[in-house]
């Protein structure tokens, strides 16, 4: 096993590049943290974050309970799904989810009963500090928990780094340093004891031997939280490293940057370092399946833009319509223009409030035009740099612009597209008004298209040789058998040789005789079978001779 | 004068030298030239291109047989890097081939199917599964959509259909003009 | 409710093109002040006749090529064009050369090319150095400064009729009005195997880089300095250029002090500040990796010392400009920053 050293830094590092932003997190931090009711009907996506989506376990008419498992995970990058409440499926089809595409997507529509009836889940453990970190990541699993920050990674594979790597240090990521997003800073200041379990838990399960809780220094209620919070636990062993706040030092990559120093290898991951990242948010809802058996069937979200009454933070149940939540946080102002999923800098912008809430939803920003204006005309690239100042990847994004301009997507990848967060510092800045963050996500859809065009054509070139190939030898065999044949013909007796036919005759009846007798060793096989299997035997051929499409 | 032309004579003999040289020892082993060109095609196996199969249009291509507009699935994309990969000038598809056309992929009508097989001989990559009167299928992921199925079928049972874009497969729009952002997917 | 959608980021920009442009114009406003006073109308004539025929020239052109002609020449950048070849031109130039210079500028530098952000030279280098490749007689036009005059002093009109009519005030010949530069001089002067301390001794080099221009050069550097706490400019093409320039001069002034001039008068003489702070840093043409441009300033530095004291001409700056604008390209390819997570090349 390869011994790494990470230390957290005395002084965390500022991160290259990067913006500094008016945070606007205090409309929505107003008032504490509180429940959103629980709307009549809820919209189950079963592909909520990155990975495979899940597959339905109920159908329509079916009865579920809250916590009960409705869609379960097939694929080691995949989370199961819960029913938010209790209630009835009244639908199982495509219905709009939160995507930039606007598309369609599976869900499950269930009506909710109003009696909010648990369902035993079975995940709370006795004692989960003296479990198998195997066990720990199992129930994980199974409540359906993802990284609640941003992509929303299955947290159970983020808790194995494998066998082959030791894990030194867990970095708990409450940097949120996007403007408007105060959820984890809600979610810190009400359920403390939550999240410091759950990284307690995660501290456990890891093996990890330092903690470090990244936050941001603009953040000194949350700060304050933790403190009392570690200290009433006792936990002094995990520290607190408030970060100097400049948008995205957030994101995971720049957060192990401005803790440690070290930067996470491209194409690879914090574990390669001996570094393990987790959002706040979802700390808790760990400590809330594996303490209280919750799996995650809610979330905090933050509701807040000059285009919507009362910013707040609520406690959403997955699934709940985005309407419905703008509705619990006092319903539209007149000044709302548009609806973000997210952040300014990184949201999805939603064509309509009809979507709903998935467990990746951190914020709902409801804009105004002055919040979000239209995007302005874009000019030619002067090349002033500005972008290149502020590129937290120290890309050179005036030359990835360019590149996918012209969609030239080999050189485009040899200025590192991929190493791009989409942060849109760039866009930002640009006095151009290029929509670059777009360039780059059309180039990257693109190259992915590419490989899978790729893909495709190598096995549809591969299994059309493998089928010439086949023609050839079924040519052949043919050839040799009517070769065979013709030889036969050859060898025959002359017509009229009375006794040779004869003898062909007698040869004849012997193969169809002894056909007819390993016909029926092969009946034997089904002999002495009992009735009930008779029974079966005889239902099934009944259906073989009936429809032929009855089986289906 | 002498000293001039001596000169000179012994420069280009040096640079003789140095460019042998170079050309032996940077010489770029490449695939042959089939391969590439088969690489480059869609491998749909359509036989749109007049030759039976993708493999004998690059073999048509690399022997100077066939021209590199003639493949409607490649596309202007397709038509682009065959030009970039031999070095001439891209011209736009040769409309006697056919035009090019949305991804689709083959359906067959299963209650409509009578198991003749003549879809399966036909079918490229063997993406149709079924047997003598056996109602077939086609396997989707498989099919490259090449329609040289639909001729056959004696009871017109397959249809092509577009395949459907999915979030998976969605891709971020080319923002419209240098002047405007383009606004994305509206939902209906 | 429906609502539009669009990638992100969503929150409004507050740069843009027309203030970019307008700030350099800020930053220019010390250094051409300090010209106007040295030199009287002559400057501000070549100003406002070079930044018309730039607006007029991009507005014919962009008319022509069909693009939008209003929000274009809104971004400044024709003006910016204009105003740089302006100041670099002899405030006695005759009209039709900022004319000739600008039109050009615009017309083959930079729309032929398909406008702002297309052009690889820098435009108003690319008319000054067609001016003065065409007409070398006119480019000598430079009155004497505030201070030094020999003759009569030219007011409005009488540089007024110089400019437009050709005709010099009665009683005074071409010679009285105008003097050589203190660069131009030196390179006469040192041509007739005069000495860098004899040479200094006369008044018309002042302190450090020439009566009146070792001023201009320090309104010049004001100016940069304020476009560079703004952000306009980033530092490393004129701290490049500046460096490079004072690290050259200075190790042949250590060599030879009688045969090369000092470090401080290069820096503080001809278009040196001007050319690091305004020209040189035009983003279009210049480098833009961030070490790429502290090369490309190194490169134009160097090159400026190079043809000042051994070209055929008294300034160097424009040829050094556009030769390191064809390098740029290159430049840029060899000084890639290291990218976030990525081993070192």
């Amino acid at each position: 096993m390869r011994r790494l050293m990470v230390s957290i830094l005395e002084q965390p590092l500022k991160i290259p590049g990067g913006l500094s932003l008016a945070s606007n997190k205090a409309q929505s931090l107003r008032e504490p943290l509180r429940q959103a009711p629980i709307p009549e009907r809820l919209i189950v996506p079963l592909s909520q974050h990155i990975g495979e989506a899940a597959e339905a376990l109920v159908g329509v008419g079916d009865k579920v309970l809250k916590g009960q498992v409705i869609a379960r995970s097939l694929n080691y990058i995949s989370a199961p799904v819960h029913a938010p409440t209790s209630g009835t499926v009244t639908d199982i089809g495509e219905y709009p989810v939160p995507h930039p595409s606007g598309l369609k997507g599976v869900c499950i529509v269930i009506h909710a009963d109003g009696h909010d009836t648990s369902a035993a889940t079975g995940l709370a453990m006795d004692n989960v500090f003296a479990a198998d970190a195997a066990d720990i990541r199992q129930r994980v699993r199974e409540a359906g928990i993802v990284g609640l920050g941003g992509a929303g990674f299955p947290t159970a594979v983020k808790l194995n780094p494998g066998p082959q790597r030791q894990v030194e240090l867990l970095v708990i990521n409450a940097a949120e340093c996007e403007p408007y997003i105060s959820c984890d800073e809600a979610l810190i200041c009400c359920c403390t004891q939550d999240v410091i379990d759950g990284v307690r838990i995660m501290q456990h399960a890891l093996g990890a031997t330092q903690v470090v809780i990244g936050i941001e220094d603009n953040m000194p209620r949350a700060i304050e939280c933790l403190r009392d919070g570690l200290a009433r636990a006792g936990s002094h062993d995990i520290r607190i490293v408030p970060v100097p706040t400049t948008y995205p030092a957030g994101g995971e990559k720049q957060l192990i940057y401005a803790l440690t120093g070290e930067e996470v290898p491209s194409q690879g991951l914090p574990a390669d370092l001996g570094i393990v990242c987790h959002n706040v948010g979802t700390a808790a809802a760990i400590a809330r399946a594996l303490l209280r058996g919750e799996p995650l069937i809610s979330r905090v979200v933050t509701v807040t833009g000059a285009g919507v009454r009362n910013p707040c933070n609520l406690e959403v149940r997955i699934g709940t319509p985005m309407a419905e939540i703008i509705e619990a946080a006092g319903g539209y102002t007149d000044q709302v223009s548009r609806l973000l999923m997210g952040g300014p800098m990184m949201g999805i912008s939603m064509p309509s409030d009809r979507v709903p809430v998935i467990k990746t939803t951190n914020c709902l920003l409801i804009a105004s035009r002055e919040e979000a204006p239209p995007p302005l005309p874009a000019s030619a690239c002067i090349r002033c740099g500005q972008c290149t100042d502020v590129c937290p990847a120290r890309l050179l994004p005036q030359q990835l612009y360019w590149h996918a301009h012209a969609r030239e997507f080999d050189k485009i990848q040899d200025y590192s597209l991929f190493d791009c967060i989409e942060c849109g510092c760039c866009a930002q800045v640009c006095p151009c008004h290029i929509p670059l963050v777009q360039y780059y996500r059309f180039a990257k859809t693109e190259i992915w298209d590419q490989e899978r065009q790729r893909q495709k054509a190598d096995l549809a070139r591969q299994r059309h040789e493998f089928r010439l190939e086949r023609l050839e030898k079924e040519k052949k065999a043919l050839e040799e058998r009517r070769a065979h044949a013709r030889k036969g013909l050859e060898k025959r007796p002359k017509a009229g040789d009375a006794d040779a036919k004869k003898a062909e005759i007698a040869a004849a009846l012997e193969r169809v005789k002894a056909k007819k007798a390993s016909q029926d060793a092969a009946a034997r096989n089904i002999d002495q079978l009992t009735p009930e299997q008779q029974a079966r035997i005889a239902e099934v051929d009944a259906r073989r001779s009936g429809d032929g499409t009855a089986g289906r | 004068m002498l000293t001039a032309t001596l000169a000179l004579g012994i420069l280009s003999a040096l640079f003789g030298l140095l460019l042998g040289y170079s050309a032996i020892r940077f010489k770029v082993e490449g695939d042959p030239i089939v391969e590439q060109i088969d690489a480059l095609l869609p491998q749909t196996q359509c036989g749109q291109c007049g030759f039976p199969g993708c493999r004998p249009y690059a073999e048509a291509i690399a022997a100077g047989e066939a021209d590199i507009n003639q493949c409607p699935p490649g596309g202007d994309s397709g038509i682009q890097a065959l030009a970039e990969l031999l070095g001439v000038d891209p011209k736009p598809l040769n409309a006697e081939h056919g035009v090019p056309q949305e991804k689709r992929v083959a359906v067959i009508d299963e209650q409509t199917c009578i198991g003749c097989t003549l879809c399966i001989q036909a079918c490229p990559v063997d993406a149709i599964v079924g047997a003598a009167k056996q109602m077939h299928t086609v396997v989707a992921e498989e099919c490259t959509g090449c329609d040289l199925c639909v001729p056959p079928c004696p009871v017109d049972c397959i249809t092509m259909v577009p395949v459907k874009q999915d979030i998976v497969t969605w891709k971020w729009p080319y923002p419209e003009s240098d002047t405007r952002p383009i606004v994305i997917a509206r939902q209906a | 409710m429906d609502f539009p959608t669009q990638s992100s980021p969503y929150l409004p920009v507050a740069n843009n093109l027309s203030r970019l442009m307008t700030q350099v114009m800020l930053g220019l406003i010390p250094g051409a002040l300090a010209m106007f006073w040295f030199f009287g109308w002559g400057v501000l004539f070549n100003l406002t006749i070079a930044t018309l025929s730039a607006v007029t020239a991009e507005a014919a052109m962009l008319t022509a090529r069909r693009r939008p002609v209003k929000a274009t020449l809104l971004d400044g950048s024709a003006v910016l064009t204009g105003l740089l070849l302006g100041l670099a031109l002899p405030p006695l130039a005759p009209w039709w050369m900022p004319v000739l210079g600008a039109g050009f500028a615009i017309v083959f530098a930079k729309q032929l090319y398909g406008g702002l952000g297309y052009n690889p030279f820098n435009p108003a280098m690319v008319g000054f150095v067609v001016l003065i490749i065409s007409f070398p007689l006119q480019m000598t036009l430079w009155p004497p400064p505030l201070g030094m005059h020999t003759g009569a002093t030219l007011g409005f009109v009488d540089t007024l009729q110089m400019v437009f009519g050709g005709t010099v005030p009665a009683g005074t010949g071409l010679d009285s009005l105008t003097m050589a530069t203190p660069l131009d001089a030196a390179k006469t002067q040192l041509g007739l195997d005069y000495t860098w301390s004899e040479i200094l001794a006369r008044p018309l080099f002042g302190h450090v880089g020439g009566y009146g221009w070792e001023w201009i050069n320090l309104a010049y550097l004001l100016g940069g300095l304020w476009l560079w706490r703004k952000r306009a400019i980033h530092w490393q093409i004129p701290g490049g250029m500046l460096s490079a320039l004072f690290v050259v001069a200075l190790l042949f002034y250590i060599a030879d002090s009688d045969a090369f001039g000092s470090p401080l008068l290069h820096l503080f003489s001809g278009a040196t500040m001007l050319g690091a702070f305004f020209i040189a840093t035009d983003p279009v043409s210049a480098a833009t990796t961030p070490r790429g441009r502290f090369y490309y300033g190194a490169g134009i530095g160097t090159l400026m010392y190079v043809i000042r004291t051994w070209g055929g001409y008294p300034e160097g700056l424009a040829f050094a400009v556009l030769l390191m604008n064809m390098a740029a390209p290159t430049i840029d390819y060899y000084t890639q920053p290291r990218v976030f997570g990525h081993e070192e090349q």
